[in-house]
């Protein structure tokens, strides 16, 4: 245990030093900042909470920017580690090779869990000035939807593991990492779209959708939190899809479990496989 | 003596490739050993072997007491390990990188500043390795090597790209080791510069051991002639060769200086004669076979 929180710490040093930290936390502070304050203006007759406008952008804002954040920093961990020849250094230690990837994983979590809570939390401190007021109940489903964003950084995380593992070059994982993006951030949901567009009800059962959307940690995310509490549900426009749907929050966590550790398992059996 | 490292029978097959070919290897406590092949003639194969990194398909292989593929902390804790190009991170510091290190390897943090002075880098701590030299990263590669009083050293290829001084520091670090008992392997094909650190020298050739020895006994099987350089007073050469009795079996390297091959049985004889003339000969050299032409013969006999 206590070579992976080495391992962590190591990671964390890294992470500072080369700027990921600053960069990503001033990333997303910038935008959700930007983001909280375009978004106040409009809200006057609605009725609906400041706060949950926030987690309404802001959820949208991380399916875009924490995968790639999560991808960019964790499909170097293992193939550039290899390529630089600091991996056969590492395993010559004392040291398994699980116990390196269970510590980078911590490492690597830490970096955007710290960027995360300063960027959005920046957002959520700024809306008092703007003199609006906030809710407990909405408090609590913001820090949840801080929580699920972590949780979905962790998962992209894990496949940027899984796809540095499985690499040979360091070009290629690049590569591989955007293409990941691409396919659970933007290809997947249009596609998704248009076979519903076409079908029309036909073919496509409620059931079936959920279980298709189970396929995409991204989904699996919009569903826990745009469909979650009621009012942010409304605004989201989601509710329509949330009552359709069969999901509760349970399944939705247990989902975001499955996405973490299986991708997480892969990379680390791809990796004690993989010939030095 | 014990044998801190037991190789016995390897066979590394990588697909239809036999990188290491049934080699046993023994190294005993204190030893300096040169591991001297072309690339890809199986050192870096061996050394992997040896730390547990792959697994041979036959034969076994005790490092340190232990098997390495288990994966032992305590063997692992002894052993240091510098591998052939190693790229640090160039954003941490030479300190951060070694402490980093040596918390792994469970080693006193106070450490860290005397094994960085010891290599020359204690100035040079607290700057990013990004701004460090080749030399200086390869020192900084050689402390962590040294981590934990390590019982056995593995250097792959450790002083391509260092100036002759950095060499030669680098070489007086590994002397001072093995004075204290450590086992120290070094591969490299820059034979040369090992010749008096290496107690035994092993050569490898398309996987297969093709000589293991000291370098006495080395030249001795390969009775590989010595070189005689005699410098004469000028216009005495012709002279000279008659005196000698040299009929072509010697070059002449320029107006005054001639060069002769002679065995050992010869070669006291020789050198002998040549004395008596000292009104025409102003110097004898006498050039034993170096490592690198007893590693071209050694060579050579397997191609043949």
């Amino acid at each position: 245990m206590k070579a992976v929180l080495i391992v962590a710490l190591k990671e964390v040093q890294e992470g500072l030093r080369n700027r990921w930290v600053v960069a990503s936390s001033a990333l997303l502070a910038t935008l959700a900042l930007t983001l909280s304050f375009l978004g106040s203006a409009p809200t006057g007759s609605v009725g609906a909470e400041p706060l949950d406008i926030v987690i309404v952008s802001l959820s949208s804002l991380t399916i875009f920017l924490v995968p790639l954040i999560a991808l960019l920093i964790s499909h170097d961990a293992v193939v550039g580690e290899v390529e630089r020849g600091t991996m056969l250094l590492l395993l010559s230690y004392p040291l398994a090779r699980w116990q390196v990837l269970t510590g980078k994983f911590l490492g690597h979590i830490a970096i955007l869990a710290f960027a995360t809570m300063v960027g959005y939390g920046v957002a959520a401190a700024s809306l008092p000035l703007t003199g609006a007021s906030i809710t407990a109940r909405s408090l609590t489903a913001f820090a949840a939807m801080i929580a699920s964003s972590i949780a979905l950084g962790g998962i992209f995380v894990a496949i940027g593991y899984l796809v540095s593992a499985l690499a040979a070059t360091r070009g290629a994982a690049a590569g591989a990492a955007i293409g990941v993006w691409l396919f659970f951030v933007l290809l997947f949901d249009m596609a998704l779209l248009g076979v519903l567009v076409v079908d029309q009800g036909a073919i496509v059962s409620a059931h079936m959708l959920d279980a298709v959307l189970l396929f995409n940690p991204t989904d699996v995310y919009r569903l826990l939190n745009l469909a979650g509490s009621g009012s942010v549900g409304a605004l989201a426009g989601m509710s329509g899809l949330a009552e359709a749907s069969a999901l509760s929050a349970p399944a939705l966590l247990a989902a975001l479990a499955a996405w973490t550790l299986l991708p997480l398992g892969a990379a680390g059996f791809a990796f004690a496989r993989r010939e030095l | 003596m014990t044998a801190h490292v037991q190789i016995d029978a390897v066979v590394k097959r990588y697909g239809p490739r036999t990188a290491v070919d049934h080699i046993s290897l023994t190294l005993r406590e204190g030893e300096t050993v040169a591991l001297v092949g072309h690339n890809g003639a199986g050192k870096t194969t061996l050394i992997k072997l040896m730390i547990g990194l792959i697994r041979p398909d036959e034969g076994t292989i005790r490092v340190l007491g232990s098997d390495p593929a288990t994966g032992d902390a305590k063997a692992r804790r002894r052993l240091g390990y510098l591998p052939e190009n190693v790229a640090l991170n160039p954003a941490l510091t030479g300190r951060e990188t070694l402490s980093f290190y040596a918390r792994l390897k469970n080693e006193d943090r106070r450490k860290v500043a005397a094994l960085l002075e010891r290599v020359g880098l204690g100035e040079a701590s607290a700057r990013r390795v990004g701004t460090y030299s080749k030399g200086m990263r390869q020192r900084l590669g050689l402390a962590q090597a040294l981590l934990g009083k390590p019982k056995l050293l593995l250097l792959d290829e450790p002083t391509t790209g260092l100036d002759p001084a950095l060499r030669e520091q680098f070489y007086e670090i590994v002397r001072v080791m093995r004075n204290e008992g450590c086992t120290v392997l070094i591969c490299s094909h820059a034979l040369a510069e090992m010749e008096g650190c290496a107690d035994r020298v092993v050569i490898v050739d398309s996987g297969r051991k093709i000589a293991d020895g000291s370098i006495d006994e080395l030249r001795r099987i390969a009775s590989i002639p010595a070189k005689i350089r005699l410098r004469t007073v000028p216009g005495e050469l012709r002279r000279v060769e008659t005196h000698l009795g040299l009929n072509g079996c010697h070059k002449r390297l320029d107006d005054t200086t001639i060069e002769v091959n002679l065995t050992l049985a010869e070669k006291v004889r020789f050198v002998h004669r040549a004395a008596a003339l000292e009104d025409q000969v102003l110097d004898i050299d006498v050039l034993p076979p170096s490592l690198d032409e007893l590693y071209a013969h050694f060579l050579q006999g397997r191609r043949m």
